[in-house]
């Protein structure tokens, strides 16, 4: 290393020395590659996105584009579209970020154990999570379908039901299928992230609680839990980011419909910018969208910054 | 007889242990079967009805295992001669998903891992406020910027081309690999670095010989899940294509909804080939996604 430093000296006399950059020039052109690609890509459309949302800016009337000040915004917060989609959003939320965190769980839990054959498990459990969304959809689509699908021919057949039931096409019914296609894909995600928490868990706390005569549920509640804890709250908040802007999944399967029964507020700024051609509502939209997004955001990287310290 | 009778008390209660081990065994391996089924099941029908004949499919009662299997809509939709019009859309598709996920994940490593490095390495001011800026535009949702994006990209005649669907996923799949590799090169000693310094070596230096070589494993997991968000990427893809110019196979299947909503067999062959290269690269490199994917929510 010394010789190193003796042939890379700078040679007193030369006409040019070369110093290094300052440490923050050095950063500065590192990030400035990146920063340029965030810049036109999302600062800049979010400004445009603003300015956007308060004109009355409808495709069909070119030319005619008045100020409204937060008129888009104003009229959409009381208008009973716009919270009907919200709910529909949350309840998908809710719904099916319980289900998967629970299945989730449970689905850890049972590949942590030492059985044998739990590779083929572990293996195979990613499967779902590779499967594109759109083609999840449409697999899903196929199998709820009324008339030739999947999931009507094993109920009769087993005997659940007795005759073919409408399943995406029924306005009582269709969230919950579009809900099921989510848990199955989503929950795998779920489940890998959690067993990576427990894996972090040192099997001697849990034979200890166990030695001191804890029951297994004991020491799950009591030992395993609030120590997977953090990772719960983190994968509680992705997933409820995630679906609270659902599109793809219930574009695919529904198309918003029946009667609008699984219209969630992507799929109502999606519509009204683009079926009803109206920009500045549409713009309005995607910011209150945005907003409700980044409050979980927030509590996100707060939660990780947390953990990052512990 | 003597010698036999502490054994028999002794395996007594042993009886009881094992029936209840038999028992949690018999729950954990029943659990796991009914999980396997559960993953598996809808795969293999996807896969069933992207080879079965169409009448097994529209059969009532329906036939599981069909009688007639062809590969004919396989070869329709990707070698096949004198394709049809959504043939040759899918294909055309296939072609600009494969050239978009490529150039996006090339494109946002190089330029995600050079700011990795400077986060993770380099003191500036703002340090701590930039990289938070950069994840929450990674969390805006798509619905919120598509509106003056589509704009921009007409008034840039960039719409319907794969360039502008390769910038606007680069905006999100850079921050996602300056979150990762972040986190990658901070395990990294910087030992090395302050050797390969001294050295004389400049920092780029330092980062394409030193850090690179030994953060590959970081790289390998966190391109793969790039590829597989710029695979899956459905809205900005259908606002900003028009044409077979630069459709992706998310909009190409949903124009195939639209076109052939009863041909179940085309559409699921469909699905399947568009489910090939990720569901493939899931399962070879397993290990990789698994540790991008905890590094990146649980080790943060």
């Amino acid at each position: 290393m010394s010789q190193g430093i003796r042939t890379r000296t700078p040679v007193i006399g030369q006409t040019r020395v070369r110093k290094p950059w300052p440490e923050s020039w050095v950063a500065a052109a590192f990030i400035a590659p990146a920063a340029l690609v965030i810049l036109l890509v999302v600062v800049v459309p979010l400004a445009r996105a603003a300015w956007m949302s308060l004109f009355d800016i409808s495709l069909v009337r070119p030319g005619d584009e008045p100020f409204v000040g937060l008129g888009n915004y104003i009229e959409q917060l009381t208008s009973a579209d716009f919270w009907a989609a919200t709910w529909r959003a949350l309840w998908f939320t809710v719904v099916s970020t319980a289900l998967e965190l629970g299945l989730g769980l449970a689905l850890a839990l049972l590949m942590d154990q030492p059985l044998r054959f739990r590779w083929l498990l572990r293996t195979l459990v990613i499967l779902p999570w590779a499967l594109p969304t759109i083609v999840n959809a449409l697999m899903w689509r196929w199998i709820d379908n009324a008339e030739y699908g999947a999931l009507n021919a094993l109920l009769t057949q087993v005997g659940i039901l007795h005759s073919y039931q409408v399943w995406l096409s029924n306005s009582d019914l269709a969230m919950w299928m579009v809900i099921l296609a989510d848990v199955w894909k989503m929950t795998p995600l779920v489940a890998i992230l959690l067993l990576a928490g427990l894996q972090s868990v040192s099997p001697e706390l849990v034979e200890a609680a166990k030695v001191d005569g804890a029951s297994t549920i004991q020491a799950f509640r009591h030992v395993l839990l609030p120590l997977i804890m953090p990772v719960i709250l983190i994968v509680l908040v992705l997933r409820t980011m995630e679906a609270f802007k659902v599109f793809d999944i219930v574009w695919i399967m529904t198309g918003g419909g029946p009667a609008n029964a699984t219209q969630t507020i992507a799929i109502y700024a999606y519509q009204t910018a683009y079926q009803g051609y109206d920009f500045g509502r549409g713009a309005a939209l995607g910011y209150l969208i945005a907003l409700v997004i980044m409050v979980l955001a927030a509590i996100y990287l707060r939660l990780l910054g947390r953990l990052g310290r512990a | 007889m003597v010698a036999a009778m502490p054994t028999a008390s002794r395996r007594r209660p042993g009886i009881a242990v094992r029936a209840r081990r038999l028992g949690r065994a018999a729950f954990l391996y029943g659990a796991m079967v009914v999980a396997l089924v559960v993953i598996l099941a809808p795969f293999a029908w996807l896969l069933i009805s992207s080879v079965a004949a169409p009448v097994d499919l529209l059969a009532r009662p329906l036939r599981w295992i069909p009688a007639h299997i062809e590969f004919d809509r396989f070869a329709a939709l990707t070698v096949g001669s004198s394709p049809d019009d959504s043939a040759q859309s899918f294909r055309a598709a296939l072609v600009n998903s494969s050239i978009i996920a490529s150039s996006v994940t090339l494109l946002s490593m190089a330029v995600g891992t050079l700011a990795a490095y400077a986060f993770a390495r380099l003191r500036f001011p703002g340090r701590s406020w930039l990289i938070l800026a950069f994840m929450a535009t990674y969390m805006l949702p798509p619905i919120a910027l598509i509106l003056p994006l589509y704009q921009i990209m007409s008034a840039l005649h960039l719409r319907d081309t794969p360039l502008a669907l390769i910038i606007i996923y680069a905006s999100f799949v850079t921050p996602f690999v300056i979150w990762i590799m972040r986190g990658y090169i901070e395990t990294i000693s910087s030992e090395l670095d302050d050797a390969a310094r001294v050295d004389g070596c400049s920092r780029l230096a330092v980062l394409v010989r030193v850090i690179v070589p030994v953060a590959a494993p970081g790289l390998v997991s966190t391109a793969l899940l790039a590829f597989l968000m710029a695979w899956d990427e459905f809205l900005y893809a259908l606002i900003i294509t028009q044409t077979n110019a630069s459709k992706t196979l998310p909009v190409a299947i949903n124009d195939f909804i639209g076109r052939h909503g009863v041909d179940f067999g085309l559409l699921a062959t469909g699905g399947v080939i568009a489910a090939l290269p990720p569901v493939i690269i899931a399962f070879v490199f397993q290990r990789y996604i698994v540790a991008g994917l905890t590094a990146g929510s649980v080790k943060g």
